[in-house]
């Protein structure tokens, strides 16, 4: 796919300013659409463009849109998940520091669709660069008339808040961002109630994430078909994939759906450092279920990446070359996810935190042998049994790790450190092994 | 009305029950720690995961309502595996504290360890999260982090019930800690109340940490006798001592709490002060009497001044901290029998504390009873015949007179009146113009009923006996009255309540085994 549509930036310098995003077609769709187009049409249109969700869970946009209810008199709002923190993602801080007009023609054009009067883009704060441009963006488009009291002269009107989170992982949780949003502690919410219902202050809310958003004005523009034109059926459209790693040219990639992780890996960006073998590929971000580097020739769309075992995710491809110590891979990953565990659900608080502490023994001494087990049990007992899935992300990792190099980490019990670091056998090891 | 049914067994509950709720109900528990029912469904403890038939997920029942056709299982080996999870979850960085914390005895971790998990550790000790302990977070209440599982009800109470926000939780993961937010101290009148919902050891009442074993604690439901609110409450006592009061559920009067005062009350039955035994003045210093002793002088005095002035020459105060039965006696004594004036007293400061949920400005437990039961000449109208040397002698039923006279009128009564008893359980300023004093036992001492400010006729009951030779005021008052010629002493308090309950219509209808431990609304009384 030569066109992009999501990294124009790269291609048209300036784009995050405003005369140079219209110069550039900018904010055509959004004129077209709330001059002629009914609300309802353009959730169908969406619904039609077969658009799914860019945040990790791939649910259809257009059909979550619909789940809002046609009678509650009160307000609707559209949340602007932009509160990117999975390890290994970084693709929709691209669309915020670079072309932040076209998210917010995006969050317009939503938030229109779904009649929406206050969208809130919550930014997680450590992007402190990208708030900056956003606040100027938003700023340029109220001056131009974008947003505000009767937009392009329709009796719609749109206002649009840059909400800056305090920086926890959990804050990019839907219903997490809605509490923080309101003032509390992120814990994330019990369902039901569906935010679609109750959502931010208890009224229909639909929460997005940036390059969900960033998607619809080409599909306003363009149509449907040309939408479900790119990648599979299932899951179309464009896709930013993001590669970090041992590889040579790490970065944000826009492909269709549908993109072979092994073209991803070797052709788009670079192959492997140093000529090295490749080990292992995080497909979809830290949290989901590793690959072997026999396993990469899979289609990089939601069906095809579940099929094979994985997720999609946030299409954050994580390279792992042949000295990479799995153990010392999945500690760094394990001691994320203790570390942003809000605590709230027990399996979650607790086990996150056992497992960091049973991979730290391993990698780096004191690992008992029967460690390995325990930690495929903790994380077993982790999954499925918590309000949110982030327990999930903390263990599907280990799980799929166990399984694939499971004899890595037996070889750190029995060397008792990490062999990759140049740890020697265990004294305790050595003698039994005399 | 949805039909579900839980291991087996069917049950019908009303719209909306959840399934801790229905399974209750059929005498099945599933196992919580965040769940309460008097707060906001938190979710996150996890330990009542239960399977639901065509659920692929285990689900909470604390959120889960009941649905018509549901098919609940509690005993699974998959739901047994998922609570010992979260046990062993819950325990790998909990303090072994037990031989030392006070929660031992009424910990939600100890009982549901033995039932469900009762597996070693497979948790390495070096690897333990330590928090701070014994800290000091408000005049009522201690916090043990430590100890804390994070079920955040006390967070909850006070977010939703006292609305005052003291508390929250802080960090992250397994550091996680319950504290209070910077600059403020668990301090609202409410606060003793996040120990009793504490489902471990980590928040306790100073005032009974390490006193007790609560194994060894028995308990009398009764109500607590602070203000007109009545609220229900459990006595916890041992040996004829009173080692703490918690709030009895009545969702009619209290919902599930109490206030700080009501609960620290108990310490004034049992501090110095106490009428241990009946005395009379001699010149300036208190003479021990025997009972039969002290009551025929009473006796005698009621009769003399009778007998030489008439019945005007006696009079009565009765006040509503007298139980029904109290009242209801000592005005057909004085009233009906000997045809003295009664006055009827419910006194309370101006600045009495008082709010919009449970304290009641009005610091008697028996304000309405007492407009029921007795005739009221006026408290002024007898005080001012008092003081004119009309009245000669004059009784005084648990009637504390410093606060609606002072002190000077006090002492002038003294010198007006020629013989003053009092029936009360301490020595008080107001006991010092008395003559003879009779120590009765106080409401956690005698049987007998309150009714509280939405008109709800509540019993409280003998908890402990009364201390030293005190007896309870429906016995001393039934001999007064045998003894001046009324009827027999009745063998109980019960029995004065059905004699009060025959001669009162709005009592018509009830009994001690009908009043119950929640009590009954007294016909024609506003539902709270």
């Amino acid at each position: 796919m030569s066109e992009k549509i999501l990294l124009r930036h790269e291609d048209v310098p300036d784009l995050r300013r405003l005369e140079v995003y219209e110069r550039d077609g900018g904010y055509q769709a959004a004129r077209q659409a709330l001059g002629g187009m009914e609300p309802a049409a353009l959730v169908e249109l969406v619904k039609a463009s077969g658009l799914r969700g860019r945040g990790g869970a791939g649910f259809p946009t257009g059909v979550k849109w619909g789940f809002l209810p046609k009678d509650n008199p009160k307000p609707r709002y559209l949340c602007v998940n932009a509160d990117e923190s999975e390890p290994g993602t970084f693709k929709d801080r691209q669309i915020i520091e670079r072309n932040p007009h076209l998210l917010i023609e995006g969050t317009l054009l939503s938030a229109y669709a779904i009649q929406s009067h206050t969208a809130y883009i919550y930014i997680r704060g450590e992007f402190a660069f990208g708030a900056k441009v956003l606040e100027e963006a938003l700023a340029e488009a109220y001056a131009k008339g974008h947003l505000g009291r009767r937009i392009y002269g329709t009796d719609y009107d749109l206002d649009i808040y840059v909400h800056r989170g305090a920086g926890a992982y959990i804050c990019g949780e839907e219903t997490g961002l809605i509490e923080s949003l309101e003032g509390k502690r992120a814990y994330p919410r019990i369902k039901p109630p569906f935010p679609a219902t109750h959502g931010l202050f208890a009224s229909p809310t639909i929460v997005n994430n940036v390059e969900t958003l960033a998607c619809v004005p080409a599909i306003v523009s363009r149509g449907a078909d040309w939408f479900k034109g790119i990648g599979p059926e299932k899951s179309p459209g464009p896709k930013l994939y993001c590669v970090s790693g041992h590889v040579n040219k790490p970065g944000v990639y826009e492909l269709p759906m549908g993109t072979s992780l092994r073209e991803i890996v070797y052709t788009h960006a670079g192959g492997i450092r140093d000529g090295k073998a490749l080990k292992a590929v995080i497909p979809g971000g830290s949290s989901v279920p590793v690959f072997t580097a026999g396993e990469i020739d899979v289609a990089m769309d939601f069906e095809s990446v579940a099929k094979a075992g994985s997720l999609l995710g946030s299409c954050g491809i994580i390279v792992m070359d042949e000295d990479t110590c799995m153990v010392r891979a999945l500690q760094v990953i394990a001691r994320f996810y203790r570390h942003e565990s809000c605590g709230q659900c027990t399996p979650c608080r607790e086990g996150t935190g056992w497992l960091e502490d049973l991979l730290m023994r391993l990698e780096h001494g004191g690992a008992r042998p029967q460690d390995v087990d325990l930690l495929r049990r903790v994380a077993d007992n982790m999954i499925g049994n918590t309000v949110c899935v982030l327990a999930d992300a903390a263990a599907m990792p280990v799980q799929s790790f166990l399984s694939k190099f499971r004899p890595e980490f037996e070889r750190h019990v029995e060397t008792g450190g990490c062999p990759a670091r140049g740890d020697r056998l265990h004294p305790a090891a050595a003698a039994a092994q005399a | 009305m949805p039909t579900l049914e839980i291991d087996g067994q069917r049950i019908t509950v009303e719209d909306g029950v959840n399934l801790i709720e229905a399974a209750e109900r059929l005498g099945i528990e599933i196992p919580h720690y965040c769940y309460h029912p008097g707060l906001t469904v938190a979710g996150n403890c996890r330990m009542c995961l239960v399977e639901i038939e065509k659920m692929p997920k285990l689900q909470i029942a604390c959120n889960t309502r009941a649905t018509e056709g549901m098919v609940i299982r509690t005993q699974s080996d998959r739901v047994k595996e998922v609570r010992a999870a979260v046990l062993e979850f819950l325990l790998i960085n909990h303090p072994i504290d037990c031989p030392i914390c006070d929660q031992a005895g009424e910990c939600k971790l100890q009982d549901y360890y033995m039932d469900y998990d009762r597996q070693e550790s497979r948790f390495a000790l070096e690897d333990k999260v330590h928090k701070e302990k014994a800290l000091d977070i408000g005049p009522l209440i201690m916090l043990d982090q430590e100890r804390c599982i994070l079920c955040t009800r006390c967070v909850r109470f006070l977010d939703e019930v006292t609305k005052t926000s003291e508390l929250g939780v802080f960090e992250r993961g397994n550091h996680c800690a319950i504290d209070l937010f910077p600059g403020r101290r668990l301090d609202n009148h409410y606060s003793g109340n996040v120990a009793d919902i504490c489902p471990v050891g980590a928040l306790t009442n100073k005032d009974f940490r390490f006193r007790a074993r609560v194994w060894y604690l028995e308990r009398t439901p009764s109500v607590c006798a602070t203000c007109a609110t009545g609220c229900n409450i459990d006595i916890h006592h041992r040996r004829g001592e009173m080692y703490r009061f918690r709030p009895r559920h009545n969702p009619d009067v209290n919902q599930y709490w109490m206030c700080d005062e009501g609960r620290l009350s108990y310490q004034r039955y049992q501090g110095e002060g106490r009428l241990l035994q009946p005395v009379s003045r001699e010149g300036d210093r208190w003479a021990v009497r025997g009972w039969d002793d002290a009551r025929v002088e009473v006796v005698e005095r009621i009769r003399a001044a009778i007998a030489a002035h008439g019945p005007n020459a006696v009079a009565a105060v009765i006040s509503a901290q007298a139980t029904n039965e109290e009242v209801f006696l000592a005005d057909r004594l004085f009233r009906g029998h000997l045809q003295a004036r009664v006055a009827a007293l419910s006194w309370s400061p101006a600045d009495a504390l008082h709010d919009d949920f449970l304290i009641d400005a009005d610091k008697n437990p028996n304000s309405a009873g007492l407009r029921l039961l007795a005739s009221d000449a006026g408290l002024d109208a007898v005080i001012a015949a008092a003081r004119s040397g009309a009245i000669r002698v004059l009784a005084l039923l648990r009637s504390d007179l410093l606060g609606p006279c002072g002190e000077s009128l006090l002492d002038a009564l003294a010198d007006s009146v020629e013989f003053v008893v009092a029936l009360d359980t301490h020595f008080s300023r107001t006991a010092e113009i008395a003559d003879v004093l009779l120590p009765i036992g106080s409401f956690a001492e005698t049987d007998g009923t309150f009714i509280n400010r939405s008109r709800r006729v509540q019993r409280v009951r003998e908890a402990i006996p009364p201390p030293g030779q005190a007896r309870p005021g429906w016995q001393v008052l039934s001999e007064l009255r045998r003894d001046l010629g009324g009827p027999a002493v009745p063998a109980d308090a019960s029995a004065v309540f059905t004699e009060l309950a025959a001669s009162h219509a709005s009592f018509r209808h009830l009994s001690y085994a009908r009043l119950g431990d929640a009590g009954l609304a007294l016909e024609g009384a506003p539902s709270r």
